[in-house]
């Protein structure tokens, strides 16, 4: 077997400086019932085979980049350049642990704060973590730090926040026992979260842009929030508009709780993806998740290491800010190579032209008979009314074959109509132009 | 002043007391930060112009600028090349790190979980464009059934400790169906962190089991623990100190007999894969972490992935989502509903369906090793552990009696009366070319050294370490020892970091030294 090393002579000869009869002894105190004498599943095999078999299964599905593609709804199809997965696959970030020992795990550490600096950055905020695991955990924990910060325990919940973010904060809710009070999804742009805010409410969860797409001045809603002593949370789905979009810190977020995935990480089915968590430097100490900060060695250089883990389960166990140990890590370098590889004039750029793509084919759409776009103002996603049932449209365009957007029935019961859109860089004016003619045909 | 007095200064920056000009020393290069080495108007990314067309962003363009440094392709590659070479890795050393399982991570699996039908698929496609990652799906989680004997498995969590808290709140939601409002959890002493976090984060109070003086649980005091408030107990099986819970039936039966649930914490599971299944001990649910026994990755700290393996009893409480066979292929379940018999589950505990990622590269692990390659992977890894303990035991203490599972625990008793402590030992270690082992986990025992070489370490190489192992301790016994101890690490590109500092005064962002540059104006 190619992952063993031992030979049948090492195991004797093992066996013998052990002192151990056979390896069947050293397992003597596992009960006699317990002993799973064979287990039945195939035998091993090469990496040829092994290869064949996967590969077989990975044709049976339709690769986003093989058809004109325009789903978004929480994960983004972006390019991602060729040296971030080159270096990623380095060995040495690949198969190194959590960097527990700081005088050999200074490249983590390093990449890590520059992580955590650059999130800081984008979110307009004044320090993020180490990184959770994804964007619908990261608002889970973001309520739980509201509420731990506030000493309250009702949370609002915005309508346009994701379905699956909002469920996750449910579930949380439900178990620890706080109230998370969801308002229904709002096409027609109505909602008033600031009426809903009391003396009771420990923080208000809005996501930006929203899930249909929407980009709403956050300013008024922060003073609201901050009058009554509740915290704003931001949700931001699609990192990339923040190449674009007035940050969440400059409009009085007091925490963001984001999905990083558009950044450096491929689609991969919705995981493994990277949350991003950033807040203000006053409740650092509420912060889940790890640190790294700056400090100096025995000889007065600059180095990296976690820091603040007087936080955490590992020291604190029952009484830590959260469970989390493993977190996104690698997803992390890849966020950071690529955004290295941006740089202010390359977000700026790439968000440009997502927004300016999405903008094109808004008014394509809203060109054919009988569709409407609802928004006034979105980035790269918007949302379109449809005379026809969405998701049955969306089925029928997968056959042709061209994914069309995101049904929001998909998610939630009586809007039937709505359909989610999305269009990054990746989106070519042919893609557009087979999704017009398909979605005209289909509406015929 | 020229540039390239400058240049050297900012070398100088980075810190004093270096015999060299840069800093540098050989192959271990200085790196400042990317935002040390920006320049405006550079950029690793060609882009075309945008086309043409209206601003709608609702009059919420940002304003000012990000402050995103700008570095060519060649810059970036190499700054994190040289990173990388920072860090010391499994594929570079013996990582014999207990309790996280540092064994070698296959590359075909990188190359599986990177075939465009895996890792260009969005997780929102219509179902007739997923077969295949549905299917995949079911396969994991029908090998995961198999070797572990239980009916039903949970993928969603992402990693051990999201498992733990599906599990505790699959737990609760069976106790809260059967109208059973039960309020502790016990949590053995040498429980790791997350075990007690999570039982807190679920509501629950936690109540701490001793163990006894064979390292295991203490039945007696379990026993006189477990009543009708008792949820659930979690354990450890092989636990955090490398031993198997010999009278883990006895357990279980007393567990049941509270009503209570028992969750197992199956981040040792790689000790006993494919020799012994979780149901037949008696465990209702235990979390597996496919980063540690099945090889993906740790990638510096994640991403992991760890699946939820059900009993008959929880089952029905599952996360969503479900993958379920239908008449025309696999489906996915993602609403409560009776028709598909999910209404009991506990909700949702992730955006989409789980480390897809990561379920693609633990299934290639698992059809290279096969249901014969994974026992051999028990036996191996528990040969290795012993054979560390048997090379090792004369010279250092070793906690408890016996054979162990996969790692060897060893507490700080040899080191008495020398000054050295373990903390020393290990960056002694470090020196030596070796990451050093888990460290003062688990509790019970004084100053711990838990080691795990894994089952991908050959003879070969556990007879240098063993050989090296032995030399430091001897090393402790002789003049001086305690600051030659101290003084450790020496040839690694930091030597002891300042952590108090660190924490006292938290540095967690770079920011531009504007202060100074006023001050010096
Ligand atoms: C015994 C034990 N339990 C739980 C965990 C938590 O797992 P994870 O880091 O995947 O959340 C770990 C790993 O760190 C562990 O060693």
């Amino acid at each position: 077997m190619r992952y063993l090393p031992l030979t049948e002579a090492d195991r004797r000869d093992m066996l013998a400086v052990i002192g151990a009869p056979s390896v069947d002894a050293l397992f003597r105190d596992v009960p006699e019932t317990a002993r799973a004498a064979d287990i039945d599943l195939p035998p091993h095999q090469g990496e040829l085979e092994v290869e064949r078999a996967l590969s077989a299964m990975a044709a049976k599905n339709v690769a986003a980049g093989s058809v004109p593609f325009f789903l978004g709804g929480g994960a983004y199809r972006h390019h991602v350049p060729a040296s971030v997965d080159h270096l990623i696959q380095r060995g040495e970030f690949l198969t190194s642990y959590t960097p527990y020992q700081p005088e050999v795990t200074q490249g983590t550490l390093q990449y890590l704060f520059e992580f955590q600096t650059q999130v800081a950055l984008l979110t307009g905020m004044e320090v993020a973590n180490a990184s959770l695991y994804d964007g619908a955990t990261a608002t889970a924990e973001a309520v739980a730090m509201a509420n731990r910060v506030t000493g309250r325990r009702r949370s609002v919940l915005s309508g346009g926040l994701h379905p699956h973010y909002r469920e996750v904060v449910d579930t949380l809710a439900r178990f620890v026992g706080f109230r998370a009070d969801a308002q229904p999804l709002d096409p027609d742009g109505g909602e008033d979260l600031a009426a809903l805010i009391d003396g009771g409410t420990s923080c208000v969860v809005v996501q930006y842009p929203d899930f249909l797409g929407r980009v709403r001045d956050l300013r008024p809603l922060a003073e609201a929030c901050h009058a009554k002593g509740a915290l704003l949370l931001v949700v931001v789905t699609e990192i990339v508009s923040l190449g674009a979009l007035t940050p969440p810190g400059e409009m009085g977020a007091d925490i963001v709780a984001a999905e990083g995935q558009s950044i450096g990480n491929g689609l991969n089915f919705g995981g493994p993806y990277v949350g991003l968590f950033a807040t203000r430097d006053r409740f650092v100490r509420q912060m889940p998740g790890r640190l790294v900060g700056q400090t100096t060695d025995a000889e007065g250089r600059r180095g990296w290491v976690l820091t603040l883990s007087t936080r955490e389960q590992h020291i604190r166990r029952e009484k830590a800010t959260s469970n989390i140990c493993t977190n996104s890590g690698l997803c992390t370098l890849a966020f950071t190579i690529h955004l290295s590889l941006l740089g202010e004039d390359g977000l700026t750029q790439l968000a440009a032209i997502n927004h300016a793509k999405a903008v094109q084919l808004a008014g394509r759409l809203a060109a054919i008979p009988g569709v409407t776009v609802l928004n006034d103002s979105f980035f790269n996603e918007f949302t379109v009314r449809l005379p026809k049932p969405a998701a049955a449209i969306v089925d029928r365009l997968a056959e042709r074959p061209i994914i069309a957007g995101v049904p929001v029935s998909r998610f939630l019961a009586g809007h039937d109509d709505l359909l989610v859109v999305a269009a990054t860089e990746t989106v070519t004016d042919a893609d557009m132009d087979a999704l017009v003619t398909a979605l005209e045909e289909s509406l015929r | 002043m020229s540039d390239w007095s400058k240049a050297v200064s900012r070398f100088q920056a980075a810190g004093p007391g270096s015999e060299t000009t840069s800093g540098n020393r050989g192959l271990q290069i200085e790196e400042p930060l990317i935002f040390e080495q920006g320049a405006d108007g550079r950029t690793g990314v060609d882009l075309p112009a945008p086309p043409a067309a209206a601003d709608r962003l609702g009059g919420l363009g940002r304003k000012g600028a990000i402050g995103l440094p700008g570095l060519s392709e060649p810059q970036v590659v190499r700054h994190y090349t040289r990173l990388s070479q920072k860090n010391f890795a499994i594929d570079s050393g013996l990582y014999p790190l207990g309790s996280c399982t540092m064994k070698h991570n296959p590359r075909l699996n990188e190359r599986m979980a990177r075939l465009p039908g895996f890792g260009d698929l969005h997780p929102l496609q219509p179902e007739s464009t997923i077969q295949g990652a549905l299917e995949l799906m079911d396969q994991l989680a029908t090998w995961l059934k198999t070797l572990t004997g239980m009916p039903a498995v949970a993928l969603s969590p992402a990693a051990g400790a999201h498992g733990e808290l599906c599990g505790i709140m699959t737990i609760r939601a069976a106790l809260e169906a059967r109208g059973d409002m039960r309020q502790r959890i016990l949590v053995p002493e040498s429980a790791h962190g997350t075990n007690p976090a999570t039982a807190a984060a679920c509501g629950y109070a936690v109540e701490s089991i001793p163990a006894n003086a064979r390292g295991r649980v203490d039945l007696a005091a379990l026993k006189a623990k477990l009543d009708g408030g008792v949820a659930a107990i979690m354990l450890t099986n092989p636990n955090t100190c490398g031993l198997f819970e010999s009278e883990i039936v006895e357990i279980a039966e007393a567990v049941h007999k509270a009503g209570a649930f028992f969750y197992c914490d199956g981040a040792n599971f790689n000790a006993i894969v494919g020799r012994v299944r979780p149901a037949d001990l008696g465990i209702d649910c235990m979390h597996i972490n496919l980063h540690k026994t099945f090889s993906t990755p740790h990638g510096g700290g994640g991403p992991g992935s760890g699946p939820v393996v059900l009993a008959e009893a929880l089952a029905p409480h599952a996360p969503l989502p479900w993958v379920v066979h239908g008449p025309d292929g696999f489906r996915l379940v993602e609403h409560a509903d009776g028709a598909s018999g999910t209404s009991g589950t506990i909700g949702r505990l992730k955006g989409f369906h789980g480390q897809m990622g990561m379920f693609v590269r633990a299934l290639a692990y698992m059809m290279s090793h096969g249901g014969d390659g994974l026992r051999q992977v028990a036996n191996d890894a528990v040969l290795n552990a012993n054979y560390l303990m048997a090379g090792l035991k004369d010279v250092l203490t070793a906690s408890f009696e016996g054979p162990c599972m996969h790692e060897a625990l060893f507490d700080d008793r040899f080191l008495k009366d020398t000054g050295v402590t373990t903390l020393d030992f290990a960056k002694a270690m470090i020196d030596e070319g070796y990451h050093p082992m888990t460290m003062y986990f688990p509790l019970v025992v004084h100053g711990a050294l838990l080691m795990e070489p894994t089952e991908t370490e050959s003879k070969d190489s556990l007879d240098q370490f063993i050989g090296v192992i032995r030399a430091l301790a001897e090393r402790t016994r002789q003049p001086g020892a305690a600051e030659w101890f101290h003084e450790a690490p020496r040839y690694t590109p930091r030597r002891r970091l300042d952590e108090t500092a660190a924490a006292r005064k938290p540095m967690l962002r770079w920011r531009p030294p504007v202060a100074t540059a006023e001050a010096a104006e």
